[in-house]
């Protein structure tokens, strides 16, 4: 059975997380079955509290599941000890987050850089992946840049250039787009798009229909358990103009 | 094409039909592909005909048939004027989808909220095709500003569509 899960980048199997207990019991991820294909762009929906961002912290090794098991191209990692885990959370796993979390102090590829260094790469190596990250992010003019200095839209590029840095295998986002107006979104959108393209593997949890819209497959969540899965498919061609008031 | 807005275009100068054509298909990018060609010179000819443009013939060139230069008349820019002010706006299709629901939901002829399922994969699927366009276009283009505004009323209806199966998902007789 140990290489269950190798023709899959990700995959779960009754992920179960609770917190609480007795009546106060809480089922915050229900029994999750998830398969996640290499190079797939999946997204997650749900209201606020379904959890959504729960599951994705599991998936990630950023919290700890009460239940069931997980495996990372085609290993299991439910079972790793904390250093291990660590380890897994900064090579293998490239985390996005709504509200950025870039170090303020630091300027965008040093933000960028920084999981390099942490990794052990040498510092020359990690400056130069760092920049051709920023440069795919649109933002080799801004390398130089304090976040503060940055755009909304700019800093979760920058984020999402970080995210990449130890060219993980699993890039998961929470909410990326957020905090973001809707010109913003879209320059993450065409970023994701260029990841997608370049065989990167995407999930992400949101409430954004954009980012649903145009994922490969988008999951509904609701109390904790997957309810409903759409593949988009088929066409609505030559409705965009009807939809924009043009008269064929 | 509304007779409105090639009225508004001929304002800026007199114009060729050709002309007027391009000058549509830049400002509506990807949308204008479906326009179709020859339908910027009827509504320039009705127009004509009601008086709100005249045709000067223009010497032009040989290759070129079409060679009516279009001049708005002083009837055209008060239409214009007036255009300008008005307040209309397309009307969204929503109390349909409503009784839909509604209607489904008393006679139970169906789940409604399969219903909301299908529509908001309907309008997902639209969405899809509206933000890959918008994501085509380059920044700050006046065919990207429309898509986004496609984007942005599709984005309101699946909002709405979440409001519709809270509300019928409470209402669910229990089985």
């Amino acid at each position: 059975m140990s290489d269950i899960g190798s023709t899959c980048m990700l995959r779960a199997r009754g992920l179960r997380k609770e917190f609480g207990r007795d009546a106060a019991l809480v089922h915050a991820v229900d029994e999750v079955d998830l398969d996640v294909a290499a190079g797939e762009t999946v997204a997650v929906m749900g209201p606020s509290g379904c959890g959504k961002s729960t599951l994705l912290h599991l998936l990630g090794g950023l919290d700890r599941a009460s239940g069931g098991t997980l495996w990372l191209h085609g290993r299991r990692i439910d079972q790793l000890g904390e250093k291990a885990l660590a380890r897994l959370r900064r090579g293998a796993i490239g985390f996005v987050f709504q509200a950025f979390h870039l170090m303020d102090e630091l300027t965008a590829v040093e933000n960028v850089e920084l999981p390099a260094l942490l990794a052990g790469r040498s510092p020359r190596t990690a400056r130069r992946h760092a920049l051709g990250l920023l440069d795919q992010a649109g933002l080799a003019d801004r390398a130089k840049f304090l976040p503060s200095a940055l755009s909304g839209g700019q800093r979760q590029r920058a984020a999402i250039a970080r995210a990449l840095a130890n060219d993980p295998l699993v890039v998961l986002a929470d909410e990326p787009t957020g905090n973001l107006d809707s010109a913003a979104t879209l320059e993450v959108l065409r970023l994701f798009e260029s990841l997608h393209v370049a065989g990167q593997t995407l999930i992400i949890v949101t409430h954004d229909s954009r980012i649903a819209a145009t994922a490969d497959r988008l999951i509904s969540m609701r109390d904790g358990a997957f309810v409903d899965e759409t593949r988009l498919t088929g066409s609505t061609t030559g409705q965009l103009a009807d939809l924009a008031g043009l008269e064929g | 094409m509304q007779q409105e807005v090639v009225l508004a275009m001929l304002a800026k100068e007199p114009s060729h039909g050709y002309q007027l054509r391009a000058r549509l298909q830049q400002a509506l990018g990807p949308l204008g592909d479906a326009m179709n060609a020859g339908q910027i010179y009827v509504t320039l000819a009705r127009l004509e005909k009601a008086g709100l443009v005249t045709a000067e013939h223009s010497a032009g060139l040989p290759d070129r048939p079409d060679r009516k230069m279009y001049v708005l008349t002083a009837a055209g820019q008060q239409r214009v004027a007036g255009w300008l002010t008005e307040v209309s706006w397309p009307r969204p299709g929503l109390a349909e989808f409503h009784l839909k629901l509604a209607a489904t939901a008393a006679a139970r002829l169906a789940d409604p909220i399969a219903i909301v399922d299908a529509q908001r994969r309907e309008l997902l699927r639209r969405l899809r095709d509206a933000q890959r366009a918008a994501m085509a276009e380059p920044d700050r283009s006046d065919a990207g500003l429309l898509l986004e505004g496609i984007v942005l009323r599709l984005q309101a209806d699946l909002r709405w569509l979440e409001a519709c199966e809270r509300n019928w998902a409470g209402r669910r007789s229990p089985s």
